[in-house]
Parts: C-alpha cells; structure tokens; sequence
C-alpha cells in the first residue's frame, strides 16, 4: 500500500443542509498538514456534521471540500483516504480483534496474511498486542477504544477523524487516552480533525481549535488566542466559563483602554473597542476575594452559594455587576454563604470582548 | 467513466444487437425471423420503431470517446439512461398486438399500423442497461453520496415497483372506465359501480340479499372484532396468568400461518357439513335434521374467525408485553385496585395493539378467498364475486375491475385510518432502561372472562386440526371411517417402471410446479425485501417517503384484486408473460415482500449505525459492507422473511388462482378444484402434505442460514447490545 503522509483538508463556503434545516452554513476553514484540530461547540452546532462532510458520510449541499488539494466533494467515503474512529467504536461485533483491524486492508483486496500482518503491527502500536484473537464485547471500553483506533490507523490514511472519542471513558481514563492520541498523532505525523465538546479536552489536545455555533464558525485559532482573546460573547462564555460583566470604556489610550467596571478603573487592551459600553470577559479565577475590606478600591458583594472541592473552591456571589462565578485556587479561608465580600480584579483573565 | 459503467453499455449493446428482441419460445432462424435482435429488426425495417434506441446507446459512449471529468461524464451517462428508457417505454406502450394502441395514433397514422409481440430477453437486458447507465450517472453526479450500489439498488427497486405494483393497479383503474372492447365509457362505470348488487340494502326491509360490499364489509367488521377480542383473551392468558398449557397457545399461533387458508373452511364442511361427521353425530343421537346452515354467512365468518385470531394474538401479545410494569406498579402504588389499573392504565396503553389488530382482521377477512370460495354459498362477497366476474360466464372485465376497485378503496381506506388514528399518538412504553417492575396479575373477573373465550375456542381448534390430520386417513369423514391410504395414493403415487421412477399420482405436476415457485420466490423476496429495509433505514435519499409507501403498497392489495390486475396489465405487449411460471414468482414476490421490509426494518433499527460507517470510511463499498457486516449480523430477518415468503408462496390462493395454467398449476388451486369437485379426502390428504413439508422447509431454512451464526455468536450478540446502549 501506498504510503501518502499527511494532507490538508479545506472546505471552501461548505453548507449542509436537511429539509429546511441548516446544520453546517458557509463554512470555510483550512486545516494544515500533520496538525491536530479541534471542532469544538455545544450540541446541534454542525461540529459532528462538519467531521461526517470531511469523510464522506455526508455529501455537501454547497461548497467544495478539498482533502490534499484534491476536490472530493462528491467523492463516496469509500473512495476518500480517510478513517475515522467512532464516538461508539463501531467494531463489527461478528469479528475478532484482529479481523476488525485486518477489516481495512482485506477489503481493499490485500491478501489476508499481509492484511494480518499489518493488523498485529498497529496493534503493537496501540499496546493490545496479545489481545487480537477476543470478541471486540471480551475487551474493556479502553481497549475498545484502542482497537478503534487501530483499524482507522491501519490504512495510514491521510487525514484521521476522531467523533468524541473519549466520551464513552470514565473521567481517570480520558486524561490518558487524550494524551496517548496526541503523543500517536505526532509520532506518525498525522493530520487529525477532532470533534468534542469538552473545552478543556480541546484545550489539551489541539494544534488549534475551531469554536462552532449555530451551523457557523465562532472563532477558530490556537488554545492560546481563543482563551485569552476570545472573538465573540460566545466563545468567552463557552470556553472558560468566562463572567460576561458590562463595562464602560471611558478613555482610549492607543493599543490599549482605559475601562471602568463597577467603580473600578482598570487597563486593558482595547481589541478595537472605543469610548461607550462594552462587555468584559471575567474568567473565575480573575475576580479575587477578600473577607475583610482592602486598602485599594473593591466592589461589596454577598456570598450566594459555596462549594469546597478540594483542590479549589467554588463561589456564587452576588453583586452590583450581577451574579459572578468564582474560583479560588490560592485556598484562602473558605468563605460561607451569606458573608459579606470584597471584590477586586487580578490583572490577567479580563479581557474587553468585541462586540 | 467506472468500469461498471462501460459493463453495462456492452450489456446494453448485447441485448439490442445480440440477443432475440421478442418474447419467444425457440430460436429457429436467429438472428432474423422472429427471434431476430433488435438491431436487425431495426435496420430490415421490420421494427422501424426501434431505430431510435441507437442514440442512447450511442450517447452513453460519449464519454468514453472525450476526457470527462466524473461529473461531466454523469450528465451524459444521466442523458443516455433516462432516454432509453423513455424511447423503450413510449414504443412499447404504443406499438401492441394489433397495431397502434391508442386511438389517436390510429386517427393520426391510419389503422391498425405495425404490431408487435411481448418484450424478451433483448429488450429486457437493454431496459435494466439503460436503468443502470441511468443510476451510475446520477452516483456520478453526487447523489446518495456519489455510491453507485445505493443509486443502483433504488433505481432497481423503484423501476420493479413500477412495473409490478403500479403498472397493474393502474392498469385496473384504466379498465374500470373502459367497456369490454377497451373503448373509454364512463357511463358503463357509474352504472356498474351503484349497481343494486353491489350497494342494494333489500336485506333491511325485505328477504332479498343486499349488496355485496355490504357483506364484504359486514363480515369483515365482525370478523375484526372477533379475531380482536379471541386475540386479547389469548394474549392477556399468554402473559398474565399462570396457565400452564402456554406452549400450547404458541403452536395455536403458529399452526394457522402453515395453513393453506381454506384448509379451515375445508375442515368444517367434514364436520358441519350435510355429511359431516358432527352434523351425522347430531341427527342419529338427537335426530336434529341436516342441514346446509355452514353453507353461507356462518361458515366464513366461523372458518375466518379460526384463521385470522392467531394474527391478533401475535399482534397483541407483543403490545400486552410491552406496557412496562412499573406504569402499572406506579398505579397501585397510588391507591389503585386492581380492576381499576386494568381499566385505567393497561387497556388504554393497549389501545393501538387493539386498534392494529382490527384492522388486520378486518383487512384479511376482506380480501380472504379461500373460505368464501367454498363455504360462500349464497352469501357473497367481493373477493369471489371478482372472480366469478373474471372466470365466469359473463366474463366481464370491466365488472371485475370496478369491483376491485371498490375492493381496494375499503382496505386502502381501512390502512388510512389506522395510519391517521394511530400515526399521531405515542405508546411507546418500551423505553433503553432496565425495568424491574413485574406485571401485576389479572383482576379475577376479567381472568375468568378470558379463560371463558378462549379454552373452547382453543379446544375447538385442535379438533379442527385433528380432522385435518384424521381426514386424509379415512374413506369418507362422517360416513365410513375405515383407515385407507386411498388418497394419499391417488395424489401421490409413485410407482417404479423399467425406465426408472414415474410419478404417476394426479398430485404430483402442481405439487412440484408449487416447490419450484415457492423456492425461487423466497430467496427474491427476502433479498428484495432486505435490500428495501437497508435502503430505508441506512441511507437517505430525495423522495424516501413515497419510496416507502410505494414498497409497502403492495401489502394493503387484496390478492384477488392482485390477480385480476396481473392478468390485466401483463396479458398484452410490451409485458407478455401470464401463463408462465415468472408471472407467479413476480406475483409473489411483491406481495410478500412488505413483511421482508418490516422485519428487515426492525433488526436493522437494532443494529448501531456507525458499524457501516466504520466500514465505509475503511474504503469498503456499500455493496462490500451489506455482504460483510450488516447481512451476519441480519440473519434472524433473513430467516423470518425467507420463511414467510416460502410459506406463503405454497399457500396463497386469491392472486394465483388467476395466474395459473396447465403447465404451473399450484397446490393450492387443485386442492380447491378437488374440493369443489366433492373430493375432500383427496383434498384434504394433500392439504396435510402441504403441511408436513413446510414444516420441514421451515427447519431447513433455521440450519442452513442459522448455523453460521454459531461460531462467536455469544459474544456477538452481546456486543450489538453494547453498541446499539
């Protein structure tokens, strides 16, 4: 077989639509060869469907794709090099571990020990050697998931597609397996599209992220840009779980502004922001509290509810700027509902959200 | 251009240019005479009508000559498909046994003009050409997501539905408005359709009959809530009692199913008839008279009641079982005695079970034929009334087509109401969750009542079965009952001559010709049938939803409005086949394959999705992936349709009975000839073969699909319900 390497995938004004429904509208993106990118949103976004268009389960209704420079808009999944690894495995419950992965090859008209040989390779590669002549229903979902990675690997397709892959897994496991796919992505160089709606997953894993809403891209950059610089109200509040508090900008100082929130004066980079309202992205850990009242200006506010988690503590507060989620990492004394607080900013995490 | 695609132009020129255009019986003088090749008829002149085919042939080659991109060649290959099927359907439409078919092509081009016989193998090699040239360029232009099997599969699916479920109702509707010199006359319609013997109501005020649409439709209402509520009685015993005979009830279930459906009525004559042995017990004992009262509206209605009452207990024992028993726990949790539950929760939650289980009753009853046929007597209905108007003396066609159609519009309507009724309701009570609850016991009241209906009922049908067993043994039922093989020997006499075995018994020609339908017929039907359901429920296409009413069309077609609009439609040009063994396969093949869809539909709704994805994007084809993951994992539908299509085809009565000829006579239709010949012990010896042999093509069909399944089968069948959780 053919080694091809990685490839580029482009979508040029792709839209997908059923009935009168519009699942995935004009969307244009380019992802680069041998990188790892994330389509990240809520569900109904269009990310599922995005992944599907790029395999060729779904054919699109506007648009061109391109995978590798070459236009396979109407090209049949079978005919496209793609594999993907299902969000529920989709091993062929009538076959041995071994047959699902030699599945690829043996279809493709490869002999079977050839197409054996290099099933058992891939299994190496994922560490279930020894474990190829199970009933796919004999293994762990960890493993499951293993040897779904292996069967879409043992083709070395020029993209790979991941649809959630951790979302079957229990929280211990997931942080593993996410790192063992990005360490196997950059091993073998793949170019990899990733579906999740898990922001910290996205966080963790990707080259860069591309944030869905609504059948539109929201914004798509590097883990970096989208959190500290996030495009819209939107992707603010769906990665990080950002406060989306009002604020006024009441002077323009070149690069940056000067805001004021709640009594507050604060400076930040203006984003293309001018004099009027504004709405500041505050990330929870962004809003300190203090019990007794500080030398420096801060806002009065009210403890709603508290949460002691261990590694952190988690605050409802209620205040002139509306009610504020909150994060204590530093472990000051726990607070308890009812107490009477003073809110300051901390100097990084507030961010002036175009509008 | 693909390689099937190039495949399929020289399958295209091969049946213009190679094979005999005409329906013949033999090939003297090929390749000119009658069974000459299309191409040659064309150029001699002979069949100047056929000349045009040669431009799609041509146009599909188009793209083999320039450098096309995919898509650009899909247009040429669309453009030549979809005109030479379009060139092939309008001259043979046009062009009939006696010249021009229409009358204003006769005004227009002078009578009677050319004439020709029924398509053969030529004609039909280079209409399923066209077709796939068609469907391979559609795959090229992006449809289905460019899979030329799945394009390939409904276009198949589409043209056979056409031809053998539309083309003949409409065929009828034509006729209906047509007199019996094929001239268009409304008025004959509206006089034949309000006729007094269809609609009268004498039988109100008067001693006169009614109306046979009445009857139809009074017995049919009877016969529905009867089977419904024998049915329920059944069902709630089956599952909410401790009976302990509940095997029994099962084999109840499933003995009819194996039954030819006259084989009931059949059984009642020997025992009600004037000579029957219960009417002979009466009059010795009790010297009550003989009397022809099973001859007539009791009869049907008592031999219905006995054919069609296991189908409402399968229908509703399925519902009874499916309400989920914490629905009821929650109710007597909440102060709810048991009579109460029943009342207020179980019944209601069985409203569509009972709903169904009507109309099922109600439909088959209506287009049952069998029965009326030989316990009708004076009271009739429009199953036979259709066919005496066929085969009768009067031999009036259009009387047959306008009472079919009367026929169709009660069962149609009856699916409609069922559809608008219950297609906008949800019962759904069988939830993804684990429910711990059990089923509460019957209240004592309603238990009673049920052991009341049905434990005569059940006893009362395996005497019948036992005289079907009996009867072939005896001389003669009710008079002489001395053991004999008789007509076991006259049917099925086999006797050794120097030329080695000799079937000489008079059963043998249809019971062979039957095999051989039914055994060509299942394997279509089930792969026909599951080809539907894989389409229906794994791909999505423009016009799914009437794709899916056109499949299942064929199901809510009375057999004898089948027959009737078989012998109609497929009589003349350009589709000349009645008389031959394909008519029956086809005739069975469409009737029977909704079942195939709905139990394919069903397994394939259990089976997760994504396994055929994983494959697709694997780089197996559709075609690869239907053979190598979804059909190992459909075999318990492979099975069930297989079966039933076999077991119908040896039973069925109505469609066929039209359908038959001297060389494929079936089992069922010489039994009914034996019958209304007064040969029952013949009759019915035969009927128990019929039996006995599907019995064991039943256990054959279970170890020849069933026994693959056996190597990781355990393990397998735990991972589908993993994957589907």
């Amino acid at each position: 077989m053919m080694k091809s390497g990685p490839a580029s995938v482009e979508f040029r004004s792709v839209t997908k639509r059923y009935g009168a429904v519009t699942s995935v509208d004009d969307v244009s993106f380019t992802i680069a060869p041998g990188t790892l990118v994330t389509l990240l949103g809520p569900s109904g976004c269009g990310k599922t469907t995005t992944l599907r268009l790029i395999a060729g389960l779904e054919i699109a209704s506007e648009g061109r794709i391109l995978i590798g420079g070459k236009d396979v808009t109407f090209l049949s999944a079978a005919d496209r090099d793609v594999s993907m690894v299902f969000q529920s495995y989709a091993l062929f419950p009538h076959m041995s571990v071994l047959e699902n992965v030699a599945y690829g090859p043996t279809v493709q008209g490869m002999p079977k020990a050839k197409a054996h040989a290099l099933a058992m390779e891939k299994l190496a590669l994922v560490g279930l050697a020894g474990l190829e002549r199970r009933a796919p229903s004999e293994l762990s979902g960890g493993q499951q998931q293993r040897v779904a990675v292996a069967r879409a690997l043992v083709l070395e397709p020029q993209v790979l597609l991941f649809d959630e892959p951790l979302s079957n897994l229990d929280a211990k496991l997931r942080r593993r397996v996410r790192e063992d796919i990005r360490e196997l992505q950059l091993k073998l160089n793949l170019t990899v599209a990733y579906v999740t709606h898990d922001q910290e997953e996205a966080l963790a894993v990707s080259d860069r992220i591309i944030v869905m809403s609504n059948a539109r891209i929201a914004q798509s950059g590097t883990p970096h840009e989208l959190y500290e610089e996030p495009a819209s109200l939107f992707v603010a509040d769906f990665i990080g779980d950002a406060n989306l508090v009002d604020a006024l900008v009441v002077e323009e100082r070149e690069e940056r502004a000067l805001v004021r929130v709640g009594g507050l004066d604060l400076d930040l980079p203006r984003r293309g922001a001018t004099r009027g309202p504004v709405k500041l992205a505050v990330r929870p850990e962004a809003i300190l509290l203090a019990g007794a009242k500080p030398a420096r200006p801060a806002i009065a506010a009210r403890i709603a509810k508290a949460a002691y988690l261990g590694k952190h503590l988690e605050y409802t507060v209620e205040s002139p700027l509306g009610e504020l989620f909150v994060i204590d990492r530093v472990k000051n004394e726990p607070l308890v509902a009812g107490a009477d607080v003073w809110l300051g900013f901390a100097d990084r995490d507030v961010t002036i959200v175009p509008l | 251009m693909t390689r099937a695609s190039i495949i399929w132009l020289v399958l295209g020129w091969t049946g213009f240019a190679v094979l005999p255009w005409y329906m013949v019986a033999d090939l003297s003088g090929y390749p000119t005479a009658a069974a000459a090749p299309g191409l040659v008829l064309a150029l001699s002149g002979r069949a100047w009508w056929l000349l045009p085919l040669l431009l799609p042939l041509a146009v599909a080659a188009w793209p083999l000559a320039g450098r096309h991109g995919r898509e650009e060649g899909g247009w040429w290959l669309v453009a030549a498909g979809a005109l030479g099927l379009a060139l092939l359907a309008i001259q043979g439409f046009a062009v009939g046994l006696e010249g021009w078919n229409a009358a204003w092509l006769r005004e227009l081009l002078g009578a009677p003009g050319p004439q020709q016989r029924g398509m053969g193998f030529g004609a039909a090699l280079l209409a399923l050409a066209s077709l796939m040239t068609l469907c391979h360029g559609l795959a090229a232009r992006g449809w289905c997501r460019g899979d030329a099997f799945v394009v390939s599969a409904i276009g198949l699916i589409v043209a056979l539905i056409t031809v053998f479920v539309f083309l003949p109702v409409l065929t009828i509707l034509v006729s209906a408005f047509q007199d019996n010199a094929g001239r268009f006359a409304p008025g004959e319609f509206f006089a034949k359709f309000i006729d007094r013997s269809v609609w009268g109501l004498d039988c109100l005020t008067s001693d006169l009959r009614c109306g046979v649409a009445w009857n139809t439709l009074f017995l049919a209402v009877v016969v529905g809530v009867g089977t419904t509520v024998l049915g329920l009685a059944f069902a709630l015993i089956a599952t909410r009692t401790a009976f302990r005979f509940k095997g029994l009830l099962r084999v109840l279930s499933v003995l009819p199913i194996i039954t030819p459906p006259f084989v009931i009525g059949l059984a009642l004559i020997l025992m009600f008839g004037r000579s029957g042995s219960v009417t002979a017990l009466l009059a010795d004992w009790f010297g009550v008279p003989r009397s022809r009262w099973i001859y007539g509206f009791w009869g049907i209605f008592i031999s219905q009641l006995l054919a069609f009452t296991p189908i409402a207990f399968l229908v509703l024992i399925g519902v009874v079982q499916g309400i989920s028993p914490s629905l009821e726990e929650a109710a007597q949790t909440l102060r709810a005695r048991a009579w109460t539950t029943f009342r207020t929760v179980s019944l209601p939650l069985m409203r569509p079970g009972l709903a169904n289980a009507f109309l099922l009753g109600f439909v088959e009853s209506m287009a049952d034929f069998g029965n009326p046929l030989i316990l009708g007597g004076n009271y009739e209905v429009l199953a036979t009334k259709i066919f005496f108007a066929v085969v009768g003396a009067a031999h009036d066609q259009s009387r047959a087509a306008v009472l079919s159609i009367v026929l169709l519009a009660f069962t149609l309507g009856a699916f409609w109401v069922q559809h608008a009724w219950l297609g906008k309701r949800v019962y759904t009570t069988v939830t993804g969750k684990g429910d711990a609850g059990l089923p509460p016991p019957l209240p004592r009241g309603v238990a009673v009542a049920c052991y009341a209906t049905a434990v005569p009922w059940a006893i009362f049908t395996f005497i019948v079965y036992a005289i079907v067993l009996v009867g072939g043994f005896v001389r003669s039922m009710g008079r002489d009952y001395t053991p004999t093989l008789e007509h076991f020997l006259t049917g099925f006499r086999i006797e050794t001559t120097e030329r080695g075995l000799f079937f000489s018994g008079s059963a043998w020609d249809s019971f062979f010709a039957t095999l051989k339908v039914a055994a060509t017929a299942a394997p279509l039907t089930a792969a026909i049938g599951l080809l539907t359901a894989y389409l229906l429920t794994r791909q999505r296409f423009a016009g799914q939803r009437a794709f899916e009413f056109g499949t299942l069309l064929s199901f809510a077609i009375p057999g004898t409005v089948v027959g009737v609009s078989y012998i109609l439609a497929f009589n003349v040009p350009p589709i000349e086949i009645t008389g031959t063994g394909f008519i029956l396969v086809m005739c069975f093949v469409f009737r029977n394959m909704p079942v195939g869809v709905r139990s394919g539909i069903a397994t394939m709704s259990q089976i997760d999705k994504s396994l055929d994805e994983a494959s697709l994007t694997l780089g197996a084809r559709s075609f690869t992936t239907v053979r190598r993951v979804v059909l190992p994992l459909l075999r318990p539908a492979i099975v069930a349709s297989l079966v039933y299509s076999f077991v119908r085809a040896m039973t069925a009565v109505s469609a066929v009975i039209f359908l038959v000829s001297a060389e494929y006579n079936m089992a069922t239709t010489y039994i009914v000839g034996r019958v209304e010949a007064g040969e029952f012990g013949l009759a019915i010896a035969y009927s128990s073969v019929l039996i006995g042999v599907m019995l064991v093509a039943i256990l054959m069909i279970q170890v020849v699909v069933g026994e693959r399944r056996l190597g990781r089968r355990t393990a397998g069948a735990l991972a589908v319900q993993g994957a589907a959780a």
